[in-house]
């Protein structure tokens, strides 16, 4: 039986916690990983791995965040996905709410998509198609 | 006239810097974990230096001589196709020091490992016993992205570290038969 909702997120945070040193509390559902936990880079690797691990999944590059389409000129105009780009990122990341984002699609603010919330998400997906 | 210390220092000024903080593998299975020891000893400069009148190694070169253990075994994992840099210390927990005399071994796991990365996981032991808990990421750095600038001295290995993988497995002071 799947887990539930519960379940996945306190793993998920127990994950993060270790992963980025913070507090249990900080990891609420709505924080962003890059701007209210801190997370670089290296930090998502770091994640992806535990989360393979404490789910027994296996995470593709690129399909927690695809940032190849962010690294594509084609989707992106100065600062500002285009509308194609940002349809592409919608289709790519289902996981995602992307209720502010569409607003104002800066690029600069792109990884406020990955909340402890998107990685919730994102976790029941993959275990539901398992 | 050229001294006998002369002539060794300029000899050292030719060589690369001796970076290395683990003195012999004694373990190293393919893939899968590797052992390596270092004696500490009052020859030491930084021993002398850390903590004045107090000779200790600092656990920062313990870190360091997890890094080497596990980046030679990760970089062989993967016959030395990339090169490998150690990208975030996931773990560094210490429960004690150590000092002159004493003999430390990093024992190295791969926890996991593809085109992208490197995890593992790591106990020190001091004499013998578990002192510490040293768990690393590496990243595969290709020589595509080496274009993008990375300095070269951040790779973990260099031919030194090779040449010590070398040395166990034709059996030296410590290897037995490297399998």
């Amino acid at each position: 039986m799947a887990p539930s909702r519960d379940e996945v997120f306190s793993k998920v945070r127990a994950v993060l916690t270790e992963a980025l040193g913070v507090d249990d509390d900080e990891v609420s559902p709505e924080a962003t990983l890059q701007g209210d936990l801190g997370a670089e880079s290296i930090d998502f690797l770091d994640i992806v791995f535990r989360l393979e691990k404490e789910f027994s999944i296996k995470i593709p590059k690129g399909e927690l965040f695809p940032e190849d389409i962010l690294n594509n000129p084609e989707y992106v105009d100065e600062d500002r996905m285009t509308p194609t780009g940002l349809d592409k990122l919608k289709a790519a990341m289902p996981h995602a709410d992307f209720t502010q984002f569409e607003q104002n699609a800066v690029v600069s603010k792109v990884f406020d998509l990955i909340t402890v919330s998107t990685i919730v998400n994102y976790v029941e997906i993959k275990l539901e198609a398992a | 006239m050229v001294t006998p210390v002369a002539r060794g220092i300029e000899a050292r000024d030719r060589s690369d810097m001796r970076w290395i903080w683990i003195d012999t593998f004694v373990d190293f299975v393919s893939g899968s974990r590797a052992s390596a020891v270092k004696n500490v000893t009052l020859a030491e400069d930084h021993l002398h230096d850390h903590v004045p009148g107090h000779p200790i190694l600092p656990p920062s070169l313990m870190i360091e001589g997890m890094a080497q253990t596990a980046g030679i075994l990760v970089g062989e994992a993967r016959g030395f196709a990339e090169n490998v840099i150690l990208a975030k210390i996931r773990v560094a927990e210490f429960e004690d020091y150590a000092g002159p005399g004493d003999q430390l071994r990093y024992d190295a796991e791969i926890e996991s490992i593809d085109e992208r990365a490197a995890m593992t996981t790591g106990t020190v032991l001091k004499n013998g016993v578990k002192v510490g808990r040293v768990d690393l990421i590496f990243s595969h750095v290709n020589q595509a992205e080496q274009t993008l600038g990375l300095p070269d001295h951040n790779f973990v290995f260099t031919d030194q570290f090779v040449d010590l993988l070398a040395e166990f497995r034709a059996g030296g002071p410590r290897g037995e038969s490297g399998e």
